[in-house]
């Protein structure tokens, strides 16, 4: 017997039953109602509902933040392959990583949105725009950015069977495919920035000897080392989540020609962003500290963030996953491909938690001590509604919308 | 940015000697009460206390009868080279002004991003993470001052060297036919609560000025100066292990003003 929704599926697949759909749902749903408690609790007390302080200015929410919006440059850059560079077979992965952008985008700035003292004040990076602040042309990017992946989306939206059979907005989604390769130039220019502005939000402030990092003009290295990194995880994020999905649902949705096409990319990507990353570190270990009057191990000497950290980023999750990428027989089997994937992403994760939270948590002043933190239940709470509400719309596209455009040849 | 320090006209900055400095605190008090800074009934979270300025306790690190001890008072540096926290605010909520040296904070544009925060490695700033407490009944609205807004929740604020008396000063001053301030006509709270004298205040581009003939000390110092900061606050202390203490350096760097004989 067909599910009781089976009207609404793509054309010509198979979906579980509702009931089950409701089931596998049940705990994405109660994470976003944890989030949401404590959002409401934040908005209405205030952030002493977190355990952010005066040193931890930025903490749980930021990392995610710069995580999430990292991971989530699968969707420009794969749109960046496939409508300005050509690669036809991408087209098979493209809504994927549209969506998985998408969430990844709008899930960013709803938790930003909370994590400002002042939230109905969030205009005025607009209004009285200091355009020297790099977090002045982050709020830019990413908010235009988020509009061009709306736009992205909608078409998707369009394709459901039932939305196909009204004329006019079948002719509107129609048309809007034909224009999409101006919204990808327009996506890759605005992520471009922004991934570099989120670099360079770090990397300019110069009395923080462990972030700061000189540059080129008015950005600093970092600046493109993050463009880099976002690129080189990006795709490896969205094979991960088609892997999940293809796992979850027992089926094969993406061919492994548009899979293999990313791997590649990511993997030369990942292995020069290495490279580069390992020099701007020895620069960083044998030039800017010393000038700061400190040695590289003055870092890590208090607190729990040892120079493990450093190996853990650039060496574990760094040079390993790019060799694994890099050997065309290990990237093309299932598993290692999953495994590199998974700790190339694990790696950018590092990164971005090394310079949101360990550039606060290490004292600059010479009598300064460590202090700790640790997020409160609100904090992870709407920390994790972002990724209940990655899982709930991921699904609920998967079940209505033509998501994979191959799924049914793949599954006769 | 780079320009903004060869301004000619009145620079506003202190000068702190460690020396006559007893750690008492009347400082921050003093600070407090002058810009209406809200209290909370609980005031042992001092990670998330409102305070324009800390005082941090150091010791030379030596045991017993060898320790020394000595206490650095922090308001806002007031960072005259490419302030780090002007640059980074993305709201313009942050302001340097270019005929005074003063670093302002303006409360109502301020969004609360807290990168300001972030970029200053002072800890200069502070969110306000409670609404502003004020008791009423309990006598503390009433020494509220007229002259300094106070702050909502989810703002930062900090140290702007009694700006508002400067205001005061020059409104006295225009009333009286005169363009120029007298040395002591504009002076800090902290720097006039301090019943040790400790802390000096003026206009360091003024030769007249005491601050300007004290920072000429061998032993005057600022916070992390190898920064490029260029705090307007300095420091004195004649203790070598006090100036050694107000920067990073690596081994050997430090150079003592009076080395010790061989």
């Amino acid at each position: 017997m067909n599910p009781f929704d089976a009207a609404l599926f793509p054309e010509g697949t198979k979906r579980c039953s509702l009931k089950l759909f409701i089931a596998w749902n049940i705990p994405w749903i109660l994470l976003l109602l944890w989030g949401l408690v404590g959002a409401v609790l934040c908005l209405y007390k205030g952030l002493n509902q977190t355990n952010m302080t005066d040193y931890f200015a930025f903490a749980l929410w930021i990392v995610f933040d710069l995580a999430v919006i990292a991971l989530g440059a699968g969707a420009f850059f794969t749109g960046f392959l496939t409508y300005i560079i050509g690669k036809k077979e991408l087209k098979d992965i493209i809504n994927a990583a549209v969506l998985i952008g998408f969430i990844c985008y709008s899930g960013a700035i709803a938790m930003l949105g909370i994590d400002i003292g002042q939230p109905l004040r969030g205009w005025f990076i607009f209004w009285h725009v200091n355009v020297h602040s790099m977090l002045a042309e982050v709020s830019f990017c990413i908010t235009a950015y988020l509009g061009v992946l709306a736009i992205e989306y909608l078409p998707i939206i369009l394709e459901n069977r039932q939305i196909q059979r009204i004329k006019e907005l079948r002719l509107f989604g129609n048309n809007l495919h034909e224009i999409m390769a101006m919204f990808a130039a327009t996506g890759t220019f605005l992520s471009f920035f922004h991934q570099g502005s989120l670099g360079g939000l770090f990397g300019v402030m110069y009395a923080r000897p462990f972030a700061y990092r000189e540059g080129f003009y008015v950005w600093p290295w970092t600046f493109f080392l993050f463009v880099l990194s976002a690129i080189a995880a990006g795709p490896c994020f969205t094979i991960l989540c088609t892997r999940l999905a293809e796992f979850i649902t027992r089926k094969k949705l993406v061919p492994d020609k548009a899979v293999q096409t990313l791997a590649k990319i990511a993997a030369y990507l990942t292995g020069i962003y290495v490279l580069l990353k390992i020099v701007d570190t020895l620069v960083w270990a044998y030039k800017l500290t010393p000038k700061a009057g400190l040695t590289l191990m003055d870092y890590y000497k208090e607190g729990p963030y040892g120079i493990w950290l450093l190996i853990a980023e650039v060496i574990i999750f760094g040079i390993i996953p790019a060799i694994i990428l890099l050997i065309p027989k290990a990237r093309q089997h299932p598993g290692w491909l999953v495994v590199a994937c998974l700790m190339n992403c694990t790696g950018i994760v590092l990164n971005r938690f090394v310079f949101t939270v360990v550039t606060l948590a290490i004292p600059v002043m010479p009598f300064g001590r460590f202090v700790s933190y640790w997020p409160t239940w609100q904090e992870w709470g709407i920390a994790l509604a972002l990724v209940g509400y990655g899982f709930l719309l991921f699904s609920l596209s998967y079940r209505y919308l033509p998501l994979f455009p191959k799924e049914r040849e793949l599954n006769p | 940015m780079g320009k903004l320090s060869e301004h000619k006209g009145p620079k506003y900055g202190m000068v702190i000697d460690l020396d006559k400095c007893t750690g008492c605190g009347t400082c921050m008090v003093a600070c407090a009460h002058e810009n209406n800074l809200s209290v909370r009934p609980d005031e042992s979270d001092i990670q998330r206390k409102l305070t324009w300025m800390r005082l941090y306790m150091v010791t030379n690190g030596e045991a017993y009868p060898k320790t020394e001890v000595s206490y650095f008072p922090r308001p806002c540096m007031q960072c005259d080279h490419h302030t780090p926290c002007v640059s980074v605010c993305p709201a313009t909520a942050t302001d340097y002004d270019i005929n005074t040296g003063i670093v302002s904070q303006i409360y109502t544009r301020c969004i609360g991003c807290r990168y300001c925060m972030a970029a200053c490695p002072y800890h200069a700033r502070v969110f306000n993470w409670w609404d502003g407490y004020f008791p009423k009944g309990k006598g503390l609205e009433r020494y509220l001052s007229p002259e300094v807004s106070v702050r909502m929740r989810g703002v930062v604020e900090k140290c702007t060297f009694c700006h508002h008396r400067l205001m005061r000063a020059k409104t006295k001053a225009y009333n009286e036919g005169r363009r120029e301030l007298e040395e002591d006509e504009y002076i800090t709270a902290c720097t006039e609560a301090c019943p040790a004298n400790a802390i000096t205040f003026g206009d360091l581009n003024n030769p007249e000025h005491k601050v300007s003939k004290l920072i000429k000390s061998p032993y005057a110092f600022r916070l992390l100066e190898r920064l490029g900061t260029q705090p307007k606050v300095y420091y004195l202390s004649k203790k070598e292990w006090v100036r050694k203490l107000g920067d990073n350096y690596l081994p050997g760097e430090f150079k003592p003003v009076n080395p010790p004989k061989a």
